[in-house]
């Protein structure tokens, strides 16, 4: 075009040529174009650096020991579907002796160490923690299915911030509550989910050392590797025998932890189902329990909200981690007069994400954590499909192997959809309208759960009418997904009870009288 | 059924309502997403593509007060051919001098160059003139030869809420270009907040702008990634409503091929592949090019020369 004009314009006396008027696209042609213009080569971290031992044992009074069940169990990388390693499997013995091993420490050490110097074991750790980042990163990566970038970015340095935030209080335990003196509870039994191996170890364990009390924790059955190479990072900081025991394996070791009478304090993190389980075993005797358990989170956006970056919000809601956060956006409340809008962008905006290999630096979605949460995800979006959903999907090839789904949105939805009120617990986003912000009150409350919610307004005091409303835990005002270890972390009804994080979180390991 | 505009009738378009389109920008999410586009990690053929790319839609830039003939020479043959033959790397998209500097590279050039020739104009950087001198000097360097006008707003008009001033002084240089090529600069440096440059986006883009340019390189910030994020998504937006693609200059405080590239993945992940091109993705630059010539060349030699190997713009 501008070739054919270049003749007038050089015209001496600069005379006027009309202006240049640009192509106008015809509508039906408006669209973006994400395709192969520009691909990103392969840009895997490389994992070799890190090998894996074919076994791993139970960590039990500062050693790795063989179990007395005598049976592993085999874990995976859910993105190959290979065979990573065996891991021991607990049994009520192995318990037993973790138990026992941690009540000795308690009694003996522990308990009775002065709080500065359980606070310089705590900052040891973390500090080791930031040294070995990477390859923890790594293995977190391999054994989870979550990709590098959240494990390099997000998982680890939030690791090492627990661990230094609550390494801060060991030594002012005794004017974090004032008026009460805060007394260790013993030993602890914690539990923890599958989708921050590390992170929810941290969160569990920092707390619970920093007030003197010594633990025994199970890791969730297809990501164990993590927390046993914590347990390696354990000895190397001289920790204690004892302090911490880790106890590998499925539910009946969870069971046998949560039924072991010389345990003063249950700690669960993971679905609502067990949860309640757990509740009914620990009634009726002395242990403390606290529980955080599942969410069905609504991200509400008002028309006034800032679209583009709440469209974020709704990505880092629901895409984040694969959709395994209990506290993921999974239903998305859209104010009617931007609701086309909305889901225009979030349809252009889950194209560009990229689905694949975990160890690729380039990868926003990792694999499924396991075949049977594949199996409940596509059970729930099928039952929403069949209740007259429509589905968005993510246009992009996976892999042949492993556990994959993409990113997925489903419209049309009602309250009366199972989607709208099961915990999916995958990258899959139920979207639905409202009018006004009392209806969106009202459908955002309308769920058992309470752990999270966002808000997305342009308007200060809307955002505070709302929250002091909302029945959750954790209120997100636009953004979404933001944690620091300062900040308490729970939820309301069936999400659970209990605060973890912050003083709350220290005091849930505190007797205070 | 009557459709609810055929009893509007005939009543003209500026008296019917239209809710304000404009959206608001949030601070933090958008530098945040922007952010996020560095995290990429760009390797082997990708990287390689990308600086070649980068390469060719430099507008490679002079704008000092003691340009000369002899020194827009030596910026004209860099853009036609930034390094030798043999590493395959496109030419620059343009220069960018002077008004008084584009009849000698117009010379240097010739008429049919694969690179052409922008000049800033209405009274760069300041744009503190009155309309009659700029749409002058803007009718006078087109017929220099300029290809391409990087035209400054009236700031102070924008920031004083004359955003109709603003407007119609776009829309006139917009015809004081004829054929050539029109860039809005908003020097986003000086309008501070997100929320200004998405309007002021959205006027210069309604006023007949053919690119929106971040800054004139002569402010701090000039170019950042979180405000050409938005003014990214003004333009997506603006296409969606229009159908016009409307290009983006990012331009000052560019200087390094990492930068670079974190622009070129911005615009793929937010426009698309039909931004990715010189037509519609410019970056003003003086010394990037260098730094992308550095790794190409490490690209393909594996290690890095010394800068004496480059020559100098």
């Amino acid at each position: 075009m501008k070739a054919k004009t270049q003749d007038a314009k050089i015209s001496p006396k600069g005379s006027v040529v009309p202006a240049m008027a640009p192509p106008v696209i015809p509508l039906k042609d408006r669209h973006l174009n994400f395709g192969g213009k520009w691909e990103y080569a392969p840009s895997p971290e490389d994992a070799r650096a890190y090998p894996i031992a074919p076994r791993h044992e139970l960590f039990i009074n500062g050693k790795f020991v063989a179990p007395a069940s005598g049976t592993y169990f085999p874990s995976i990388n859910p993105a190959t579907e290979e065979q990573l390693t065996e891991i021991a499997e607990a049994n009520a013995a192995d318990v037993d002796a973790a138990v026992r091993a941690a009540r000795r420490a308690y009694d003996r050490v522990w308990g009775k160490m002065p709080a500065r110097e359980r606070g310089k074991y705590l900052y040891r750790i973390a500090r080791i923690i930031q040294e070995k980042a990477r390859e923890l990163a790594v293995l977190e990566t391999i054994d989870g299915g979550k990709p590098i970038k959240e494990s390099r970015d997000v998982d680890l340095p939030l690791v090492a911030a627990h661990f230094f935030y609550y390494a801060g209080w060991a030594d002012k335990l005794k004017y974090a509550f004032p008026g009460k003196t805060p007394r260790p509870l013993g030993v602890a039994g914690q539990i923890i989910p599958w989708n921050f191996p590390l992170l929810m170890a941290a969160w569990k364990l920092a707390p619970a050392l920093a007030c003197g009390n010594t633990v025994v924790l199970k890791p969730a059955e297809t990501t164990s590797l993590t927390a046993l190479r914590l347990a390696q990072i354990f000895q190397e900081a001289g920790l204690p025998e004892g302090v911490v025991n880790l106890v590998t394996g499925a539910g009946a070791t969870g069971a046998a932890i949560v039924n072991h009478p010389d345990i003063n304090k249950i700690a669960f993190t993971g679905s609502t189902e067990v949860g309640k389980l757990i509740a009914r075993a620990v009634a009726g005797s002395r242990k403390h329990l606290t529980l955080e358990l599942g969410g069905k989170a609504a991200n509400i956006i008002f028309e006034d909200a800032p679209l583009d970056q709440a469209v974020e919000g709704v990505i880092a809601g629901i895409y984040f981690n694969q959709g395994h956060v209990c506290c993921a956006g999974s239903r998305l409340l859209v104010q009617e007069g931007v609701y086309a809008r909305v889901v225009k962008k979030l349809r252009d905006r889950i194209q560009t994400l990229r689905v694949g290999n975990p160890l690729d630096k380039n990868t926003d979605i990792g694999a499924i954590n396991s075949a049977g949460q594949l199996a409940k995800i596509r059970e729930l979006v099928q039952s929403g499909l069949d209740e007259g959903a429509t589905l968005q999907q993510t246009q992009c090839a996976l892999p042949a192997r492993g556990f994959w789904y993409p990113p997925s949105f489903l419209t049309g939805v009602t309250h009366a959809h199972r989607v709208a009120q099961e915990e999916i617990f995958g990258p899959v986003l139920s979207v639905m309208t409202f009018r006004t912000p009392e209806e969106a009150l009202e459908r955002a409350n309308n769920t058992p759960y309470g752990l999270s919610a966002g808000i997305w307004t342009d308007k200060g005091s809307k955002i505070f009418k709302m929250a002091a409303k909302l029945n959750a835990g954790v209120i997100w005002a636009n953004c979404y997904n933001k944690f620091d270890p300062a900040s308490p972390f729970g939820g309301y009804k069936e999400s659970g009870f209990g605060r973890e994080g912050g003083l709350p979180g220290l005091a849930a390991y505190c007797r205070l009288d | 059924m009557m459709k609810a505009s055929a009893l509007v009738g005939k009543r003209p378009e500026s008296m019917r309502f239209h809710a304000p389109l404009v959206p608001t920008i949030d601070q933090i999410m958008v530098e945040e997403r922007a952010n996020a586009f560095t995290k990429r990690s760009l390797k082997t053929s990708a990287k390689l593509a990308g600086l070649k790319m980068a390469v060719s839609m430099c507008d490679l830039t002079t704008l000092e007060g003691k340009d000369t003939p002899g020194k827009v020479a030596y910026l004209c043959r860099k853009a036609v051919q930034p390094i030798e033959a043999k590493y395959g790397v496109p030419p620059c998209a343009a220069v960018c001098v002077y008004p008084n500097l584009v009849k000698p590279a117009r010379v240097f050039l010739g008429p049919n160059s694969p690179v052409k020739i922008a000049a800033v104009a209405t009274g760069f950087p300041s744009g503190q003139y009155p309309l009659r001198t700029k749409l002058e000097e803007v009718r006078r360097t087109v017929a220099d030869g300029a290809d391409e006008i990087d035209m400054v707003i009236d700031r102070g008009a924008f920031l004083a809420g004359e955003h109709a001033r603003m407007f119609d002084e776009i829309a006139a240089t917009k015809q004081a270009c004829g054929a050539a090529h029109l860039k809005v600069i908003l020097e986003t440096g000086e309008l501070v907040t997100y929320d200004n440059v998405r309007l002021a986006s959205d006027i210069a883009m309604r006023a007949g702008g053919d690119f929106i340019k971040t800054s004139t390189g002569k402010v701090s910030p000039a170019a950042t990634l979180p405000v050409t994020l938005v003014m990214l998504e003004a333009i997506r937006d603006h296409f969606f409503a229009t159908g016009v693609r409307i290009g983006m200059k990012p331009a000052g405080g560019i200087r390094t091929a990492k930068q670079a590239l974190a622009y070129l993945v911005m615009v793929k992940e937010t426009l698309g592949d039909d931004w990715l091109t010189p037509d519609l993705f410019r970056i003003g630059a003086s010394s990037l090019v260098t730094d992308l010539l550095m790794q190409i060349v490490k690209c393909s030699e594996a290690n890095y020369q010394a800068a004496d190997y480059f020559s100098l713009p």
